[in-house]
């Protein structure tokens, strides 16, 4: 674009080479902001490649495995992170949505709204950790129970909520106000219009706000070290003590040595997770793009 | 007529009615949450401050095993600061530089390849940057700290710290690459929506590209990326894990000011006691300490909104 203003106005020296050096740093800085990417990327598959290639990492807990022992896998842990994903997700989800519905279909534009947007800004601020004592105070301090599954469960909700709850309420305001116009006047209620016209409208935008929220929630660890102890056992029941989940094992290894087998799995716990996460990522990407086509 | 409609209006009421109540059943849970999260750390935080037999906040103590209680933030809090501020120092300058590629420099189709790539790294579990941080990156800077503390090391900022490489310069580097996609994400949506007419008037005065944006794009971002930054840096401060695995925590007390210290932040000193939440009392100190990180994050992220708002207005 500048070399078609010719050689009449062209910038004079200073000017140029100042433009110059911005173009260089601006090119620089996208240089510097992708390679973490790639090198964390690379060095996660190629330490953790070998340990996840092994049929028994997908069909094996840790029990009776040592660190200085090969073998044994991560089923406990690729179960434990899925399973307390699902049971925030049934808890934050629908908390979510109702709460998008409240601010878009019923007191848009009021003060209770501007409230509620208010705290959900700052829900979505609250440090991972900080989420964690709290439940740690209400359920432990408080009600007297002990660390579960269910408890860290419950800190991931409030992380998950505000993440979930801003993107459906993003879908929601995208609804146009013709088809709620057009649902009255067919005489369907207002809840009926939300329902059956509103949501599914907005359907594939919220489906990609809970797959990001529960990547999000799946690679958490700091409620997990506080709310439930790592197991090294495949426990399934989500009120017990003590469960496995991919960023505690990588926690609970990173101490061993690199020459012990121990320290392969805590590549391969890192690689499942980052394959797990992404693909949840792709997955919402994915679910977004099909929607968008729909509605073309 | 009138009788249809009565019917009409019998169903709607009902169904509505409920339906109304549960979202606004879950607009108060939202709320109460928020509220409950400060109440309930303030309530049982408070027995164990009025025991505390040091100064909260100037002291740089923590013992909180025995029967006395000796817990002071001081040092906590200087951690969490140098850390956070070292890392938005790094991280802002590379986020508006890629925001400023992507929409000013290249076409749109390379702008959001380049976009999707800076996102992934948002999606980054933190204990993998933990890991990195620890096994890779630290080591892999080994030699350039040592170098830096040879030549800077007269600088009480570059002076002795500890021996391994998880000190503060390695967290905040860690801290800036977590936190450059979110304030990269939100200053290339404030750069994409600088009015075009702002721009092709810079341009139609002879403005290289860099004054066009010095003149056109900055000023219409600025309080975006400031809005952008400070969310950043409420991420940064209460940032768990990865500076858990990163920091060697030290037995020395008092706050050393190098960035080649060790030490804990209010986030990463919960977490490594997380399993010594035994006593009321003791657990109350830490809880203590969880209050005021909730307290920082709220200003900071309120002041992160009070600027996007301003901005809009």
């Amino acid at each position: 674009m500048s070399t078609t203003t010719g050689t009449l106005t062209s910038p004079r020296g200073g000017r140029r080479a100042v433009d110059l050096v911005v173009r260089v740093l601006v090119y620089v800085s996208a240089l510097i902001a992708i390679a973490p990417l790639v090198w964390i990327l690379v060095s996660i598959v190629a330490e953790g490649l070998p340990a996840i290639l092994s049929a028994s990492w997908w069909t094996q807990d840790l029990a009776g495995t040592t660190d200085r022992r090969a073998g044994g896998g991560a089923l406990h842990a690729i179960i434990g992170t899925l399973e307390i994903g699902l049971v925030t997700a049934v808890v934050a989800v629908p908390v979510a949505v109702m709460g998008a519905i409240f601010l878009i279909e019923y007191a848009r534009g009021t003060r209770w709204a501007r409230l509620v947007s208010f705290t959900v800004d700052i829900l979505s601020g609250i440090p991972s950790i900080v989420a964690a004592l709290f439940v740690y105070t209400l359920l432990i301090t408080l009600l007297g129970l002990g660390r579960s599954a269910v408890a860290a469960s419950l800190a991931l909700v409030l992380l998950m909520l505000p993440t979930v709850l801003r993107s459906t309420e993003e879908m929601l305001k995208l609804v146009p106000d013709s088809l709620r116009e057009a649902a009255y006047a067919l005489g369907l209620p207002k809840w009926k219009t939300v329902v059956q016209v509103v949501i599914p409208t907005a359907f594939s935008g919220i489906a990609t706000g809970v797959i990001l929220g529960l990547a999000r929630v799946m690679g958490e660890t700091a409620p997990l070290l506080i709310l439930v102890a790592y197991a090294r056992n495949l426990y399934l029941s989500p009120t017990t003590s003590n469960m496995g989940t991919l960023p505690t094992m990588i926690n609970s290894g990173r101490n061993v040595a690199e020459t012990l087998p121990g320290y392969s799995r805590v590549w391969g716990a890192a690689l499942t997770l980052i394959l797990l996460v992404m693909g949840l990522n792709l997955l919402a990407r994915g679910v977004a793009r099909a929607g968008r086509l729909k509605d073309r | 007529m009138s009788t249809s409609n009565l019917h009409f209006a019998t169903i709607k009421h009902g169904g509505d009615r409920s339906f109304r109540a549960g979202a606004i059943a879950a607009a108060v849970v939202v709320v109460l949450l928020v509220l409950f999260v400060g109440v309930f750390l303030a309530v049982l935080a408070i027995p164990s401050l009025r025991r505390d037999t040091v100064s909260f906040l100037t002291s740089t103590q923590w013992n909180v095993g025995t029967g006395t209680l000796q817990f002071g933030i001081a040092g906590l809090l200087w951690t969490t600061a140098i850390t956070s501020v070292v890392a938005m120092i790094l991280a802002v300058p590379v986020a508006v530089g890629t925001a400023l590629l992507v929409t000013q420099y290249v076409p749109p189709r390379v702008g959001s390849t380049i976009g999707f790539l800076i996102d992934l790294l948002a999606a980054v579990p933190s204990i993998i940057f933990g890991l990195w941080g620890l096994k890779l990156l630290g080591p892999f800077l080994g030699p350039f700290y040592d170098w830096l503390q040879r030549v800077l090391g007269w600088i009480p900022l570059f002076g002795k710290g500890v021996e391994s490489t998880g000190n503060v310069l390695t967290a905040s580097i860690v801290l800036a690459i977590m936190v450059l996609p979110i304030v990269s994400a939100m200053s290339r949506n404030v750069f994409a929506h600088t009015p075009r007419d702002h721009i092709e008037a810079a341009l139609a005065l002879g403005a290289t590209r860099w004054e066009m944006i010095r003149t056109a794009v900055i000023p219409y971002g600025r309080s975006g990326v400031i809005a952008a930054s400070m969310l950043g840096l409420g991420r940064a401060l209460g940032e768990t894990i990865a500076v858990m695995i990163i920091l060697s925590q030290t037995t020395t007390e008092g706050i050393n000011v190098s960035l080649f210290a060790g030490g804990e932040t209010f986030a990463s000193k919960i977490a490594n006691n997380a399993q010594e939440f035994d006593s009321p009392a003791k657990t109350g100190a830490y809880i203590a300490a969880g209050l005021v990180l909730f307290v920082v994050t709220f200003a900071v992220n309120a002041v992160a909104r009070v600027v996007a708002e301003r901005r809009v207005s």
